[in-house]
């Protein structure tokens, strides 16, 4: 029990890093980016990459290679979102939605087989496995690894948090996701902070990414699409465009597999996860922590 | 030095055109009015100013400098403020973060907690309601959370769109008794208004807009009892 309760947690906080960014920019643009899942891809592959130039210091220095490492790939993948942002999506600010929409999908096929072009279509072995010391937690057995990348995750959310509710630019965020046009009268730079959402959601990704690829030791350009729609999912079941919503969405989502999988089978996994997109479009559409969209004139 | 001049602006939305060749101009220290109907311009006028529209043609300077082609953010850190019509408050956000987001280009934060304690004396609803949702609100309270939000940028010329709309006489009073000491303490406002009888109560001078183009210009007393004004906007 208590260990199902650790896998969901486990998983969980991978959905919820990368559902966090999904939201951020859905929040602010409405624009659900598709191609956020291969950005998550993106920061696997950036953080192979420097594993690999690193070579023997990463596997001696173990935990704090990867820790620097993890660093790097979200400041590429951070750049990478922002580029994105620059290249795909602002020429269409003012689009009809449905126009975004497509545009996310092809940059998503883009950067998908993009990488297949530079990295090949095998599989890559990461070079750092985390396998080491057990803990026993009420029955649950946890790998210190573990552990750590918990905490670094939920260390990048509070961070996170604190960014959104405390600092200027979060405000400007908020602001801008609720009346654009009205940010623009305060005098919010709305481009540069649209580019910032998009440097930060991406960041959040690429730190999930790395820490994928080192949890289970595997790599592949065609890795973000499922756990792009897993993150979709986590957003949509907390409520998408809220920030609190996206890590809710994440635990649960990654509890629910947790607990499906362990009475159906690991087959049902993904079936599972999205029998609850389903089941959330259609009963509550607004997520659990959505707030039903009332205007008042 | 003028706060503002317009000068012969055209603004076009797509195929119509909205504004022919306006001009118009608020000295340092003055309130001045824009009356006029629906779809007279006006609005356009300030978003011409306030930089989220372009004119096709003319220029405008503000407080001295040209700021025709400026970016709003250039132009609200200059000073020229606008309050939107619809007071388009952040209904989401608490009354205190809304009065923060009005001082989002003041650097130095000891300058913006000052300037909110001034909006919290000058209206002390807000104040007490400082940790609610802006949203949570009446209308006239939203109008003067928009004013006082304008006020913590810091604004030379204060550019206010349409803000009796929809409040009840007492609460426009109150409205326009607020703008008045705004300018009291040197900041010129530009007004714009379908109540006309409010707006030239505490201008000191005035514009009739008519088809994107002024077509009267003169002292508040003397357009209030301009037979034109008085039959067109004043009403029996």
């Amino acid at each position: 029990m208590s260990q199902l309760i650790w896998n969901g947690l486990f998983v969980g906080s991978f959905y919820a890093l990368v559902a966090l960014g999904y939201s951020m920019v859905y929040g602010i643009i409405k624009l659900l980016n598709f191609a956020h899942g291969d950005i998550y891809m993106l920061g696997a592959f950036a953080g192979f990459a420097m594993l690999t130039v690193a070579g023997g210091l990463a596997t001696s220095a173990g935990f704090v290679a990867l820790l620097v490492v993890l660093v790097l790939a979200m400041l590429v993948t951070g750049t990478a979102g922002l580029i994105l942002e620059r290249v795909a999506y602002r020429p269409l600010r003012g689009a009809p939605r449905l126009s975004v929409l497509i545009t996310a999908v092809g940059a998503s096929f883009a950067l998908e087989y993009g990488m297949r072009l530079v990295a090949g279509p095998n599989p890559e072995v990461y070079p750092v496995r985390l396998s080491g010391t057990t803990v026993h937690v009420l029955g649950a057995r946890i790998t210190l690894e573990q552990l750590a990348l918990v905490g670094i995750a939920i260390a990048l959310m509070a961070g996170l948090q604190y960014l959104v509710m405390g600092t200027s630019t979060g405000r400007a965020m908020r602001a801008i996701s609720m009346d654009p046009k009205a940010s623009l009268f305060m005098g919010i730079n709305v481009n540069r902070v649209i580019s910032r959402t998009f440097f930060i959601g991406s960041a959040l990704a690429g730190a999930a990414g790395v820490m994928a690829g080192a949890y289970y030791g595997k790599i592949d350009f065609l890795m973000g699409f499922i756990i792009g729609l897993k993150a979709f999912t986590a957003a949509v079941i907390g409520g998408i465009g809220n920030i609190k919503g996206a890590m809710l969405g994440g635990l649960t989502l990654g509890m629910l597999e947790s607990f499906g999988t362990a009475w159906l089978g690991g087959e049902w996994r993904d079936v599972f996860a999205f029998a609850f997109l389903i089941l959330f479009l259609t009963v509550r559409p607004t997520g659990i922590l959505g707030e039903r969209v009332t205007e008042r004139v | 030095m003028n706060a503002l001049e317009i000068d012969g602006i055209d603004v076009h939305y797509g195929r119509v055109q909205a504004l022919h060749g306006m001009s118009l101009r608020v000295g340092e220290g003055e309130i001045v009015a824009v009356l006029g109907n629906n779809g007279a311009g006006k609005t356009s006028t300030l978003s011409a100013v306030s930089g989220v529209v372009r004119p096709s043609a003319g220029t405008i300077h503000a407080l001295g400098d040209d700021i025709t082609k400026h970016n709003p953010w250039d132009i609200v850190e200059r000073g020229v403020v606008h309050v939107p019509e619809g007071r388009r408050i952040f209904s989401r956000l608490t009354i205190h973060e809304n009065l923060q987001l009005g001082g989002y280009l003041v650097r130095d934060q000891a300058v913006v907690n000052e300037r909110i304690d001034r909006v919290y004396g000058l209206l002390p609803r807000l104040k007490e309601r400082r940790g609610q949702q802006g949203g949570t609100l009446s209308g006239g309270e939203q109008q003067m959370l928009a004013v006082g939000r304008a006020l913590v940028a810091g604004p030379k010329l204060l550019m206010l769109d349409e803000p009796s709309m929809g409040l009840a006489p007492l609460v426009v009073r109150q409205i326009m008794e607020l703008i008045a000491q705004i300018n009291s303490e040197g900041t010129s406002v530009l007004l714009v208004e379908q109540n006309a009888r409010a707006a030239l109560r505490i201008a000191h001078r005035a514009y009739v807009v008519e088809s994107g183009a002024t077509t009267l210009e003169g002292p508040a007393e003397e357009l209030a009892g301009d037979s034109r004004i008085v039959d067109a906007y004043l009403g029996a």
